[in-house]
């Protein structure tokens, strides 16, 4: 069955360390961590930080950075780009899965804390960093890559402007998995079903005037729980940091494959 | 502990080529229950104050009759194939998944002949 309740050794304990602003601090706010480390033997806790905002970045991820520089240097979580571009921080954020990077930390109002977590149902290597083993191998299982039989030309491969379009909203997303992590089918069948993030890809190739392999891939995903588990419950697309509309996606793909039976 | 890699974990069993005729089905028989059950219930409400015989002499009209009929197999067919997506959803052990989905089916086999029967007492037997 679907579990409920955390298992006994991932109860979270919620009075972890206190780290308290440096004295003259004018302009604090509170971050509450999540943290867990294997080697530990300890269940999870939440750590609480207050940073000095005077002398910090706007968005959560230079918070983190900050914390991780001048407070507390074990803790640990992916980063890289800093723009939103590479998808690493994305966590959860103030109850919703972002990117650590564009989020504001003054978008968590007044004197709320700062509750930051993993990207939820995934297993958790350490602190923020959640194990991607599985997401990511559902991606290469759609073999996201151009295919085709015809001889390649001897230039590019040709698309009309019209076709191109209809890959826009799609070759935005920056696989941060955001959207899988927030979806109740994924969460409770994650093993099977494809997740919002990896059948967007899958329809970006779908969608491709230049595939030849259309069919293939649609055979592919047609599959009660590859495909089907979707429910179009939303939470995907309400939760994109980029405006993007996986539920959308996962629709047209539905929609071909009636089309083809039909 | 499997040494499995993270693709073939992926790939699994493979694709099982279906659930479009299920999703489909699902799609289809919920338009039909939007006519049916409104229709249903209009005609319920209008009948208040009539008496048992009335009653029965509506269901034996055939076009009530054969209404009724597609109104309880369209809404036990919509039914069942909603319990089966909740119980895939859900119960994720192998054999208590078989029973559930079976015991689910069986219900609504017994629920749907229950009511086709009835109907057709009435239009037969009176």
């Amino acid at each position: 069955m679907v579990e409920f309740a955390l298992p006994a050794n991932s109860k979270i304990n919620k009075s972890g360390k206190k780290h308290t602003a440096p004295a003259g601090a004018t302009k604090t706010k509170t971050f509450r961590v999540y943290r867990w480390d294997p080697d530990s033997g300890e269940t999870p806790r939440e750590d609480v930080y207050e940073v000095d905002m005077d002398s910090c970045g706007p968005m959560v991820l230079d918070a983190l950075i900050k914390i991780k520089n001048e407070i507390d240097p074990t803790l640990t979580f992916r980063r890289s780009c800093r723009e939103g571009v590479c998808g690493s921080c994305a966590m959860n954020i103030d109850g919703s899965n972002t990117l650590a990077c564009t989020k504001f930390c003054s978008d968590v109002e007044g004197d709320d804390e700062v509750k930051i977590y993993p990207l939820p149902h995934m297993p958790v290597v350490k602190d923020l960093v959640p194990d991607l083993n599985h997401v990511y191998a559902q991606y290469a299982s759609i073999e996201p890559w151009l295919k085709t039989t015809t001889a390649a030309p001897e230039r590019e491969r040709l698309q009309t402007p019209e076709d191109r379009k209809k890959l826009d909203g799609l070759w935005e997303c920056i696989l941060c998995f955001s959207c899988s992590t927030s979806c109740p089918s994924y969460w409770w069948n994650g093993d099977r079903y494809l997740g919002p993030a990896v059948l967007l890809q899958a329809y970006r190739f779908i969608a491709d005037s230049r595939d030849e392999e259309t069919g293939t891939r649609l055979d592919n995903l047609e599959d009660p729980f590859r495909l089907f588990r979707c429910h179009t419950i939303m939470n995907c697309t309400k939760t994109c940091p980029k405006g993007l509309n996986p539920a959308k996606a996962i629709a047209e793909i539905k929609k071909l494959m009636v089309e083809r039976k039909v | 502990m499997s040494l499995r890699t993270p693709l073939a974990r992926a790939r699994g069993l493979g694709s099982a080529k279906e659930g479009v005729s299920h999703w489909w089905a699902q799609r289809l028989t919920s338009l039909a229950l939007v006519p049916l059950v409104l229709w249903f219930v209009f005609s319920v409400a209008l009948m208040t104050g009539a008496d048992h015989a009335q009653f029965i002499a509506w269901v034996q009209s055939p076009i009530v009759a054969g209404l009724l009929i597609l109104l309880i197999s369209v809404g036990l067919l919509h039914s069942q194939q909603g319990m089966q997506v909740v119980i895939e959803d859900y119960v994720h052990g192998e054999a208590s998944k078989v029973v559930t989905l079976f015991l689910s089916l069986s219900i609504h086999v017994v629920l749907g002949l229950t009511g086709v029967l009835s109907i057709l007492m009435i239009l037969f037997r009176g």
